[in-house]
């Protein structure tokens, strides 16, 4: 059964396949640790799918920025309106709103409360708004600036405000998330080590037998550790795998209630899901974390098995 | 090949297992160790195949001293040494042909060569036939020829053998031990431990005495286990 394979590396396919062999002999217990790392390894997949998406669907929300300019008390609504027909011909802007004083001044009448105490003044103190919504391609910091001295620049103009605050906190808190997977993910990653350690830890303690035999014929550290390193790298890429499947299926099932929230807000997002770098990143990080776990268990535990006939 | 100098074993209870022992096997040579229960012939073994090391006193095997043998060597010495044991220590839960498999596996054999060389080791003893049973269901004897099959499958240049023929039948124990001597014969250094004194008679081969932990027939000379024949 020549595999065209040298012994160094038939040894390796003999130690991983015995390893493979051993985890589906006991499918039960190897499902349960499975599921532990996947769920280790879902969280911060699941945390980094969140701000992904947050960070996507605010992008659509983004013509939320709005400039408000207020023009001077005197101005009259008339000019306004020429103004802002003027303005509605510059490139990197998608609507421009003229609210009158007299409707800002109902409006603050209806929500306000203070509609009684409003109705003594004999004079509208409110001036004329301009509410203008920048095009999609015009959102960034530089672009607004260069609308607002736009609209700064002319005289009649008291004062430009960017409304852009709240999207500024909500990043803010996106880079909070942010910070947070980062924590959780070594926090997690350290307890898929640990799991998989003790899995190990176990696993070498059941056939603490047979690694004595083994090395009374001579088997070395490194040939009686290396199935438990395989053990430790299936275990991870299994978990990962499962991982991703819990990831996947959540944001399937997450999909069609979330485009329907979506379209409440005029918006046609739909849920991004684990995409194949995500699955190469978790595979990788259940490999090396699987290796590391099984390593650091398999260097401790075997070496205090010494053979005693 | 092996050089016992003045060596003792305490286990950690506290009991000699071996009192100043001096021996010596020359390579090539064929040897008994006999002596009543408990009178540390598997002590010897042990310390041969450094399952143990001497508490006082030095051991040298195959030119070398188990006392400072870094770790890592320790493998590759003991891939050198075949082992029957007392109790067989087989994996219970591997056929036959992984047990006797394993010193060639651990050596890093071609899987071709381990199928060739597993056969053989197991037609000489008798065991043709049985690769997928189970140790647990063979018998006692049977069970202690997979020990024998494994120690030799090998070809190691020392083969150490506690009781191998304990649970065997006459007729079977003199072909183990006729096996033996077809190793000897092509160099192999053999030591055998054994309650067994006319198989040992009948071949006529050196014979150590313990008692007691103590080499009969030995005084404080090192040099003394050398004449330690009959
Ligand atoms: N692991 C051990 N721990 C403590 N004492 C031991 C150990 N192994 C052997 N002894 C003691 O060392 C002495 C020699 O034991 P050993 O096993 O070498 O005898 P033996 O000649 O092989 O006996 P048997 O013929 O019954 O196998 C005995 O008194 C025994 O009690
Ligand atoms: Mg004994």
């Amino acid at each position: 059964m020549s595999l065209g394979l040298t012994s160094y590396g038939a040894r390796h396919v003999q130690a991983f396949l015995a390893s493979l062999g051993r985890l589906a002999r006991s499918p039960f217990s190897t499902f349960l640790t499975l599921i532990v790392i996947a769920l280790a390894l879902v969280l911060p997949l699941g945390l980094e799918l969140f701000v992904t998406n947050a960070r996507l669907a605010t992008g659509g929300f983004a013509n939320a920025i709005d400039l408000s300019v207020y023009f001077k008390t005197d101005v009259p609504l008339a000019k306004a309106e020429q103004l802002a027909k003027s303005a509605r011909a510059r490139a990197g802007i998608a609507q421009i709103d003229v609210i009158s004083a007299d409707a800002a001044l109902a409006e603050f009448r209806a929500y306000s409360g203070f509609g009684a105490a409003l109705g003594v003044l004999n004079a509208n103190p409110l001036p004329h708004v301009l509410h203008v919504h920048p095009a999609s391609d015009a959102e960034s910091a530089a672009s607004l600036e260069a609308l607002r001295s736009y609209f700064a620049a002319w005289p009649e103009v008291d004062v430009v405000q960017i409304d852009a605050q709240w999207v500024t906190r909500f990043n803010a808190i996106l880079e909070v998330l942010r910070r947070l997977l980062v924590i959780a993910a070594a926090i997690l990653g350290a307890g898929v080590v640990a799991v998989i350690g003790n899995t190990i830890r176990l696993e070498i303690l059941n056939r603490r037998g047979e690694i004595e035999v083994t090395k009374i014929v001579g088997g070395s550290n490194g040939f009686v550790r290396r199935p438990f390193l395989y053990a430790g790298i299936l275990y991870g890429l299994g978990g990962a795998l499962l991982a991703w499947g819990i990831a996947a299926s959540a944001i399937g099932m997450l999909a069609a209630p979330v485009a329907t929230l979506a379209r409440t807000y005029g918006s046609r997002y739909t849920l991004v899901g684990p995409t194949a770098q995500d699955l190469v990143l978790l595979i990788a990080g259940g490999v090396i974390l699987g290796w590391l776990g099984a390593w650091l268990s398999a260097t401790r535990h075997l070496r205090s098995i010494e053979p005693r006939a | 090949m092996i050089v016992f100098d003045r060596a003792s074993k305490r286990y950690p209870n506290g009991r000699e297992g071996l009192s100043n022992a001096s021996l010596r096997v020359e390579e090539g040579e064929m040897v008994f160790l006999t002596g009543r229960s408990g009178a540390g012939k598997s002590t010897v073994l042990k310390l041969i195949a450094l399952l143990e090391r001497p508490t006082r006193g030095t051991v040298v095997v195959g030119g070398k001293n188990t006392a400072s043998l870094a770790p890592r060597h320790i493998p590759a010495f003991r891939r050198r040494i075949g082992i029957v044991f007392q109790d067989h220590k087989l994996l219970t839960e591997r056929p036959v042909f992984d047990n006797v498999a394993l010193p060639l596996v651990v050596a890093g054999t071609p899987l071709k060569e381990i199928d060739k060389r597993v056969r053989a080791a197991l037609d000489q003893v008798g065991l043709l036939g049985k690769e997928r049973a189970l140790p647990l269901e063979l018998s006692v004897g049977e069970q202690q020829r997979v020990g024998i099959a494994r120690a030799v499958v090998s070809k190691p240049p020392l083969l150490i053998a506690d009781e191998p023929t304990g649970n065997l039948d006459p007729d079977l124990a003199v072909e183990v031990m006729r096996l033996f001597k077809r190793f000897q014969e092509v160099g192999v250094t053999i030591v055998v431990a054994t309650h067994d004194v006319h198989l040992v008679r009948e071949l006529g081969l050196r014979e150590i005495v313990l008692d007691h932990g103590h080499v009969q027939g030995a005084d404080i000379d090192p040099l003394a286990g050398m004449i330690a024949t009959r």
